[in-house]
C-alpha cells in the first residue's frame, strides 16, 4: 500500500497539480490576450475599446465568456455529429498539451523531454485536423472551402517552420527545449540570442507562425469577405468558444516556442543586478507578450493576402530561402569548427 | 512495470481496434480518421520502447503530413460508395484466399525467423560507444556512419518519384495569364493613371 501511494499516487497527484499550475494560468491570458487585442488595436485606430464592463473594460473577457457559455449549441441536420463536435474540443485539447514542454524557467517544465522541439512540430502539425474535421462535418460549402484552404495553407508553412527549427537546431546540438535556451546563454547577454546571427530565419519563423495560426495577413480559412465564417461559419455558442480559446492559446504557445528558440527563453536581456533579480518566468512573459503585440501589430496594420500569393511566398520565397540557410549554416559551423558535441 | 504493461495493451488494444475500423468502416473520412488514431497509438507503442525519436518521427510525417494530404483528397472524392460496396460478396471467397495466401506466407517466415546470437546483445547497445546518447544521436550516428550511401540512394529515389510525380500530372494549356510578381510591383502610378483636373461643371 504505501508503495503504491510512492510510486503511482502521489507521483500522479504532483503531475495534476503542475498541469493545473499551467492550464489555469494559459486560459487567463487566453481571456486577456483577446481584451489585450481589443484595447491595443483600439489604440491603433484612435478609439477607446471595451472600457464599460468593469474597470478600464477588465472584465470584459469574462462577460464574453458568460454570454458564449449561455448560448444554445446548434447542430446543423445534415452535419456529421460526432465529429461536429469533436473537432473543437480536438483543437482545444491540441493547443494545451502542447504546453508541457515549454520551459518558463529554469526547471519550470512539465516534461523535460529529449525531442521538445519534434514534440512541438508534432503537435502543431495535428493542429491542421480541428480545421479540417470542423469543415467536413459541418457539411456546407462555405466551412468547407474554409478547411480546404486552412489544410493547404498549414501544411505549406510547416516545410519552412521545419526548417528554421533545424538551423536553430544545428546551432545548440540538442531537441531539448532547456538545453536551446542554455546555449544561448552568454556575456554577451541578448546579442547572444539566436535572433543576432539567425536573424532571417527568426523573421521566416515569425511570418511562418502567422500562417500556422491562421492569423492576419494570412487568415485565409476564415476570410469574411468571402467565406462567411470560414470553418466556425457553422458552430455556436461553447464549441465557437473552444475554437477561439485554442486559436489564442496558439497564438500565445506559438510565441512561447519563437521566444524560446530566438529570444532566450526566460534569459534576461543583460546579466547585471537589476535585471537578473527579476524571476525568468516575467521574463518569459514579457518576451511572450511583445511578440503577441507584434501579433496584434500585423493584424491592424496589413490587408489579407491574396490565396496565390500566400502560397507563392510560402513555397518560393520561404522554402528555397530557408533551406539554403540550413546549408549555409551547417557549412559555416563545419568551415569554423564550430559545431557543437 | 504494471502501469508500464497495461499502457501496453491499452495503446496495442487501440491500434489493432482503429487498424479494424479502418476497412470496416463505411464513410471513407472515418476511415481516414481511424487511421490517424492507430498512427498515433504506434507513436505511443514507440515511445514505451524508448524510441521516443522515432515516435515523434511518426506523428510529424504521417499523421502530419501524408494523413493531411490523403484526408484532403478523401474529402474532395465524390464516389457513391454504396454502390462499390455491391460486389462485396461476390469478391469475398477470392479476397479471403488471398489474404490466407498472406498470412500463411507470413507465418512461414517470421516462424523460421531467428536471431543471430550476437544481435539480440547489439540490440541493447546498437551504436558501440555512444552509450548514454539519446537515441536522437543514436540513429543519426547509426545512419550517417554506416548507412549514408544507402540514405542518399534513398533520397535519390524519392527525388525522382517526385520529379516523375510531377512530369506525370504537369500540363501546360494554351492562353493562361499568370502572375508575374515583378511586373506587379514594377508598376508605376504614372504608368497606368492619368490625373486630370476636372472644373466643376464641365467633365473631361
Amino acid at each position: 500500500m504505501v508503495e503504491f501511494w510512492d510510486v503511482y499516487a502521489l507521483p500522479t497527484i504532483i503531475i495534476l497539480a503542475k498541469i493545473l499550475a499551467i492550464v489555469l494560468p494559459l486560459l487567463i491570458a487566453v481571456a486577456y490576450l483577446t481584451l489585450y487585442e481589443r484595447k491595443v488595436m483600439a489604440l491603433m485606430q484612435l478609439r477607446k475599446g471595451p472600457n464599460v464592463v468593469g474597470f478600464y473594460g477588465l472584465l470584459q473577457p469574462l462577460a464574453d465568456g458568460a454570454k458564449l457559455f449561455f448560448k444554445e449549441t446548434v447542430v446543423p441536420t445534415g452535419a456529421n455529429k460526432a465529429l461536429f463536435l469533436i473537432a473543437p474540443m480536438l483543437t482545444f485539447i491540441l493547443s494545451l498539451i502542447a504546453w508541457a514542454v515549454i520551459p518558463f524557467d529554469e526547471g519550470m517544465v512539465l516534461a523535460d523531454i529529449n525531442v521538445g522541439v519534434l514534440y512541438l512540430f508534432a503537435i502543431s502539425s495535428l493542429g491542421v485536423y480541428g480545421i479540417v474535421v470542423a469543415g467536413w462535418a459541418s457539411n456546407s460549402r462555405y466551412p468547407f472551402l474554409g478547411a480546404l484552404r486552412s489544410a493547404a495553407q498549414m501544411v505549406s508553412y510547416e516545410v519552412s517552420i521545419g526548417f528554421v527549427m533545424i538551423t536553430v537546431l544545428l546551432c545548440v546540438g540538442s531537441l531539448n527545449l532547456t538545453d536551446i535556451v542554455m546555449s544561448q546563454k552568454g556575456g554577451l547577454g541578448l546579442f547572444n540570442w539566436y535572433f543576432v546571427p539567425l536573424f532571417p530565419m527568426f523573421i521566416i519563423f515569425f511570418v511562418s507562425i502567422l500562417a500556422e495560426t491562421n492569423r492576419h495577413p494570412f487568415d485565409l480559412p476564415e476570410a469574411e469577405a468571402e467565406l462567411v465564417a470560414g470553418y466556425q461559419t457553422e458552430y455556436s455558442s461553447m464549441a465557437f468558444a473552444l475554437f477561439f480559446l485554442g486559436e489564442y492559446a496558439n497564438m500565445i504557445l506559438m510565441s512561447g516556442i519563437c521566444t524560446v528558440l530566438f529570444l532566450g527563453g526566460w534569459l534576461p536581456p543583460v546579466d547585471i543586478a537589476p535585471l537578473n533579480w527579476i524571476p525568468g518566468i516575467i521574463w518569459f512573459g514579457i518576451k511572450v507578450a511583445a511578440l503577441l503585440f507584434v501579433f496584434i501589430w500585423v493584424r491592424a496594420t496589413l490587408p489579407r493576402y491574396r490565396y496565390d500569393q500566400l502560397m507563392r511566398l510560402g513555397w518560393k520565397v520561404f522554402l528555397p530561402f530557408s533551406l539554403i540557410w540550413v546549408v549555409l549554416t551547417a557549412g559555416f559551423l563545419v568551415a569554423f569548427d564550430m559545431v557543437p558535441a | 512495470m504494471i502501469v508500464a504493461t497495461l499502457a501496453f495493451y491499452l495503446f496495442a488494444a487501440i491500434t489493432v481496434a482503429s487498424a479494424f475500423m479502418v476497412i470496416a468502416s463505411k464513410n471513407p473520412v472515418h476511415s481516414v480518421l481511424f487511421l490517424i488514431l492507430a498512427f498515433f497509438n504506434s507513436a505511443a507503442l514507440f515511445v514505451l520502447l524508448g524510441a521516443e525519436f522515432l515516435a515523434m518521427i511518426l506523428v510529424v510525417v504521417y499523421v502530419g503530413a501524408v494523413a493531411v494530404l490523403f484526408l484532403f483528397v478523401v474529402m474532395m472524392l465524390d464516389i457513391n460508395f454504396t454502390a462499390l460496396r455491391q460486389g462485396f460478396l461476390q469478391y469475398l471467397p477470392i479476397g479471403g484466399l488471398i489474404g490466407i495466401i498472406l498470412l500463411i506466407e507470413l507465418l512461414l517466415v517470421v516462424g523460421g525467423w531467428t536471431l543471430a546470437p550476437e544481435a539480440v546483445t547489439a540490440g541493447f547497445e546498437p551504436v558501440k560507444g555512444v552509450a548514454g546518447a539519446t537515441n536522437t544521436e543514436q540513429i543519426g550516428s547509426i545512419l550517417y556512419t554506416n548507412y549514408v550511401y544507402l540514405f542518399q540512394a534513398a533520397g535519390m529515389i524519392l527525388l525522382v518519384a517526385m520529379i516523375g510525380a510531377i512530369v506525370l500530372t504537369h500540363r501546360q494549356r494554351p492562353g493562361v495569364r499568370k502572375q508575374v510578381i515583378a511586373d506587379q510591383v514594377y508598376r508605376r502610378p504614372e504608368d497606368s493613371m492619368a490625373v486630370r483636373k476636372v472644373e466643376p461643371g464641365q467633365g473631361i
